[in-house]
């Protein structure tokens, strides 16, 4: 599923490049090619948006690249890109060094990011505080009846670990500490939801688009996950993503912003699995 | 003039496997070789932690090796007695209306696509493991070992089957001349002759057991751990590729360590098809089939 994804994108890109050479001609070429690049996480919002973008405005080329937050916006101090996806703000010694280049980074909230903890429905636990949570996934607490729980084995669900889901959990949870090696590292957020829906004693995170009857969302620090409380910031496991440009900018840069802000945009947000905005 | 224009096309399309199959190797060494530059190729093979995604990153494959091992052994444990039972039985015991209808139906098996069998490995077999075992969870080495292992029965069973055909009547005829029974004329004459044949069967059933992937991605729990029973969850070679290439970045060590994963797989399947093939030429030489 995801290499015919990758293949598309290739395909793509390569027809990209063909009918820019046909359509560009020697103006203008530029103007209508907006190259992004950065986080894993945003990527598959830039990526759905871009291609609707194109499918709209098919004289336009979007290049979506991933690399993470710190390629991106290392890129973007390069001038190398035109928008910097980004999972978190842009550090001082960055902007120090974007000054110094004559580029003036431009943050754009385009969605939040939130995750659920969950567990199976039969679990008689309701709440979690995140320090319990960091305890269980990095492996010093393995027993439910630990924290109050059922006499039960752990079984720890997470995300494989090249997903941006994965890294925010690390980031917004764990706190930079490792996942234990015998974690289940299951290929989507489906798979997570599935396995902690069928295993009695498993916890998982998934993004808040996929909480159903079939699996319990935890408060985490007292906190029921819910579109409303990411928008807020009240619920602890979550966060905005950005997309960094160099000051206001103009052109198909400008309107494709403009899209991922519009309401079709922010619906391409949600379907992703993220929290849009509006 | 024709003929040979017809000669040309066909030796081309000969060839062709033959360049995609040097494009793969010549892409695998390509994409896999600059790991080895950030990582020493020992630690590489024989490290026990596989963090591709932390700073910094740990490469080690051994966990996944491990399970590769482990889950293509178990599959052998119910493929060859499966395969080659039933290839027997249709060889020696079914009479022709029989085996008319078990031969395709159990070859029907083989085209069964691998995404059903790891559906019916997650929803049949993980509760069902998770009770009688009573498991923290039926996403296990074993469960991924049952259905590789039920996959990789018809490759089995019709190459032994194959293999159990090529011995010739004479061979049986002069058996039974001796005096021999049916049992003993099996265990004695025919099994011995179809022996490297059965054993090429086995050989490519375990081919097609460690090469697969959906399937392990959905039932052998994916983590990455060194597995020290077969009711632990284990992250196969083939699970981590596929879990992981979608989204490591194109050019990263994480994307270069995969490909080197890709690379020691393909040597893997590589030799076990070269042996696969040397054992069956000594097998058609023994029984005097081709030179």
């Amino acid at each position: 599923m995801k290499n015919a994804i990758k293949m598309l994108m290739v395909l793509n890109l390569v027809f990209g490049f063909a009918l820019t050479g046909y359509a560009g001609g020697p103006y203008g070429v530029d103007e209508r090619k907006v190259i992004i690049e950065g986080s894993t996480t945003v990527l598959p919002i830039a990526q759905a948006a871009a291609e609707t973008f194109m499918r709209q405005n098919p004289d336009t080329e979007i290049v979506v690249r991933g690399g993470g937050s710190g390629v991106g916006i290392a890129s973007l101090i390069d001038k190398n890109c035109d928008i910097a996806d980004s999972s978190r703000a842009i550090k001082d010694s960055e902007l120090d060094k974007a000054v110094t280049n004559g580029v003036n980074p431009k943050a754009h909230v385009i969605a939040m990011d939130g995750l659920a903890v969950i567990v199976n429905p039969a679990n008689p636990l309701n709440a979690l505080s995140r320090k319990q949570i960091r305890d269980i996934y990095t492996g010093n607490i393995s027993n439910w009846k630990d924290l109050g729980g059922n006499d039960q084995k752990i079984v720890v669900v997470s995300r494989d670990s090249s997903s941006g889901t994965f890294e925010a959990f690390g980031v917004l949870v764990l706190e930079g500490q490792k996942t234990r090696p015998d974690a289940l590292m299951q290929a989507s957020n489906q798979a997570v939801a599935s396995v902690v829906a069928h295993t009695q004693g498993a916890i998982g995170y998934v993004g808040l688009g996929y909480i159903s009857s079939e699996v319990k969302a935890l408060r985490v620090d007292g906190i029921l996950p819910s579109k409303e409380t990411v928008l807020t910031d009240k619920y602890p496991v979550s966060r905005p993503l950005y997309m960094y440009t160099n000051g206001a900018v103009t052109g198909t840069t400008r309107d494709f912003i403009d899209f991922i802000m519009s309401k079709e945009g922010q619906k391409i947000v949600d379907e992703q699995g993220y929290v849009g905005l509006k | 003039m024709k003929e040979k224009l017809y000669k040309l096309i066909f030796m081309v399309l000969a060839f062709a496997s033959l360049i995609f199959l040097l494009g793969i190797v010549f892409i695998l060494f390509k994409e896999s070789l600059p790991i080895f530059s950030k990582v020493n190729i020992g630690k590489f093979i024989f490290g026990r932690f596989w963090y591709p995604t932390y700073s910094p990153p740990e490469f080690g494959i051994l966990p996944l090796i491990l399970a590769s091992a482990w889950v293509t052994f178990g599959a052998i444990l119910v493929c060859v007695p499966l395969g080659v039972g039933s290839a027997l039985y249709l060889n020696e015991l079914a009479g022709p209306r029989q085996r008319a209808i078990l031969k395709p139906l159990v070859e029907l098996l083989a085209s069964v696509p691998s995404v059903v069998f790891g559906f019916f490995g997650m929803v049949i077999v993980t509760p069902f493991l998770q009770k009688i075992f009573n498991l923290p969870t039926g996403l296990t080495a074993f469960n991924a070992s049952l259905v590789l292992g039920v996959m990789a029965t018809p490759t089995v069973c019709s190459i032994a089957e194959d293999a159990l055909n090529y011995v010739p009547k004479s061979f049986r005829e002069a058996s039974f001349a001796l005096g021999a029974d049916r049992w003993q004329t099996l265990i004695q004459v025919v099994i011995p002759a179809a022996g490297s044949g059965i054993s090429t069967a086995i050989i490519l059933g375990m081919s097609r057991a460690i090469g697969e992937t959906m399937t392990v991605l959905m039932v052998a729990g994916g983590a990455a751990v060194i597995p020290h029973t077969f009711l632990e969850p284990v992250r196969p070679m083939t699970a981590a590729i596929a879990a992981e290439m979608g989204e490591a970045p194109v050019g990263s060590s994480h994307y270069h360590a995969l490909f080197a994963i890709a690379l020691i797989l393909f040597l893997v399947t590589f030799i076990f098809n070269i042996i696969a093939e040397i054992v069956s030429r000594r097998f058609r030489i023994k029984l005097g089939l081709s030179g």
